[in-house]
Parts: C-alpha cells; sequence; structure tokens
C-alpha cells in the first residue's frame, strides 16, 4: 500500500492520495493536504465543512454529497464550489482524511 | 496518459424522467470533477426548465419498453403518476434530488444552462416562461460556438 510522508507523520494512501485510514488523520495533515491541492491556509468556512464530513462519516460511514451539504445548511453548493474549487466533495474529503465520494451525484 | 476531459456541452433532447436525469447527473457529474460544463435543453427536454413543468415530469409507462410493462397496463389511469411516484422516492434514498432541484443544484455547481431557440419558437415560448437558472435562449451555431474546445454529448 502506498504511503504518503506528511510533516513527520507517514500515512497510508490509496492510488489518488486519500488516507485509508481515518485514524491516522490530524489538522496538520489536512493543511499539508490542502496546500497540495492548492489551499494555502484552510478558513474557518473549510474547517465548517470538514469538520460536517466527519460527523456524517462516523454517524453512517458516508462521505456526505454535495446536496447533504447543501441541505444541512452548513454550506450552500455556490459556496462550496467557490471554496474547493476544481471538485468540491473530492477535494474536501481528501483533505478530511476520508475515502473518495462514491456516489454520482 | 490520457488526455483529462476538461469541458463538456450535454443536449438534453427528450422528456419525461428518463429524457432529462441522465443528462443533468452527467453535467452535474463533471460539475464534481472540476469539469467545465454546459447544457443545452432542445425540444420536449425543455420541459425541465419551464417552471411551470419541471416539478411535473414523469417517466412513461405506455411506448416505453424499458419500463417492461405490457401496453394495456402502462395505459390504465394513474399508472405513470404512481411509477413517477415510486421513481422519485427510490431516487431521493440514494440522493438524486427532484428535477427543479437539481436544476438548481448544477447551476450553483457552475454549469451553465441554455435553451434551444428553434423549439422556443416552435413553442411559442418566452424567456419568462423558464425557471431562473436558464442562462439565455440560444440557436445551433452559438450552441457549437460555446462548446468549441470542449465534448459534446448528445442524451
Amino acid at each position: 500500500m502506498p504511503q504518503k510522508q506528511y510533516g513527520n507523520a507517514v500515512v497510508d494512501v490509496d492510488g489518488e492520495g486519500f488516507l485509508t485510514d481515518f485514524s491516522q488523520w490530524s489538522r496538520e495533515i489536512a493543511a499539508a493536504i490542502a496546500k497540495e491541492e492548492g489551499i494555502a491556509e484552510l478558513t474557518p468556512a473549510q474547517w465548517k465543512v470538514i469538520e460536517f464530513m466527519h460527523k456524517e462519516f462516523k454517524e453512517n460511514g458516508q462521505v456526505p454529497s454535495v446536496r447533504k451539504l447543501n441541505k444541512s445548511g452548513v454550506i450552500s453548493t455556490k459556496e462550496l464550489y467557490e471554496i474547493f474549487p476544481g471538485g468540491p466533495a473530492k477535494k474536501a474529503a481528501k483533505i478530511a482524511g476520508l475515502k473518495k465520494p462514491e456516489g454520482c451525484v | 496518459m490520457e488526455e483529462k476531459i476538461t469541458k463538456v456541452s450535454i443536449v438534453i433532447s427528450k422528456g419525461g424522467l428518463d429524457g432529462v436525469y441522465p443528462g443533468l447527473i452527467m453535467a452535474n457529474g463533471a460539475r464534481m470533477e472540476g469539469i467545465e460544463a454546459n447544457l443545452f435543453f432542445t425540444f420536449f427536454g425543455l420541459d425541465a426548465i419551464i417552471t411551470k413543468r419541471m416539478s411535473k415530469i414523469k417517466i412513461a409507462t405506455v411506448g416505453n419498453p424499458g419500463m417492461h410493462m405490457i401496453t394495456w397496463l402502462g395505459a390504465v389511469p394513474g399508472m405513470s403518476a404512481m411509477a413517477t411516484s415510486m421513481m422519485k422516492k427510490t431516487m431521493d434514498k440514494i440522493d438524486i434530488p427532484p428535477i427543479p432541484e437539481f436544476i438548481e443544484m448544477v447551476a450553483d455547481s457552475g454549469c451553465k444552462l441554455y435553451a434551444c431557440k428553434a423549439t422556443v419558437d416552435m413553442f411559442k415560448l418566452k424567456k419568462e416562461d423558464f425557471c431562473p437558472q436558464m442562462d439565455s435562449i440560444i440557436n445551433v451555431g452559438k450552441f457549437y460556438e460555446m462548446a468549441a474546445g470542449g465534448q459534446i454529448i448528445f442524451t
């Protein structure tokens, strides 16, 4: 299994760089992944999305869809696309240390 | 490595749920991958962006072999409404929104929505008949212009 080093931490990742073991995730790792994805510093709005994703994932084992994020009132679809440019759900899930979203919507 | 798709323009030409959803899912999916997307609604596909019709789109139970329903049964009054309601419930469970919400979502994702000029003229429609997410009414020439540099998908 491929591994990746972020600072002093070594994490297990899949072929696309998504963490395969959430217990290895930390806020520092999130910041480092965000940098790789072109986000220099995570804003409170981005953290809010990440935290909601964690909550959803803990509750039902699923990475929430864009629709769910919008409906939950955490963030509007428009804003989500703005703060995670180039693929919102995928990028947010990656930074959150979760698996790649599987749904089509 | 294969060259990545960076832009798609999707034509939705058919009405009915099975005519409209595939194009919406493909356009939304493109935006989710960071791919630029345009949607061009033509002929009965136009129903999806007509304010009065977008929430009333059904699945055809007659003349639709995909439904695996014998013709007389499909023609029973209320059959199409029932099949539509069942399908909507199932779709909601897998997080596929109803058409009006889907149109809003795909527009919010940055996908541009266009109506076909020829169809608009044929059905004597006006800009006011369309949902606010509809960007503009364009002809085929303009469609090719804005599709330039990307892939065109016809549904």
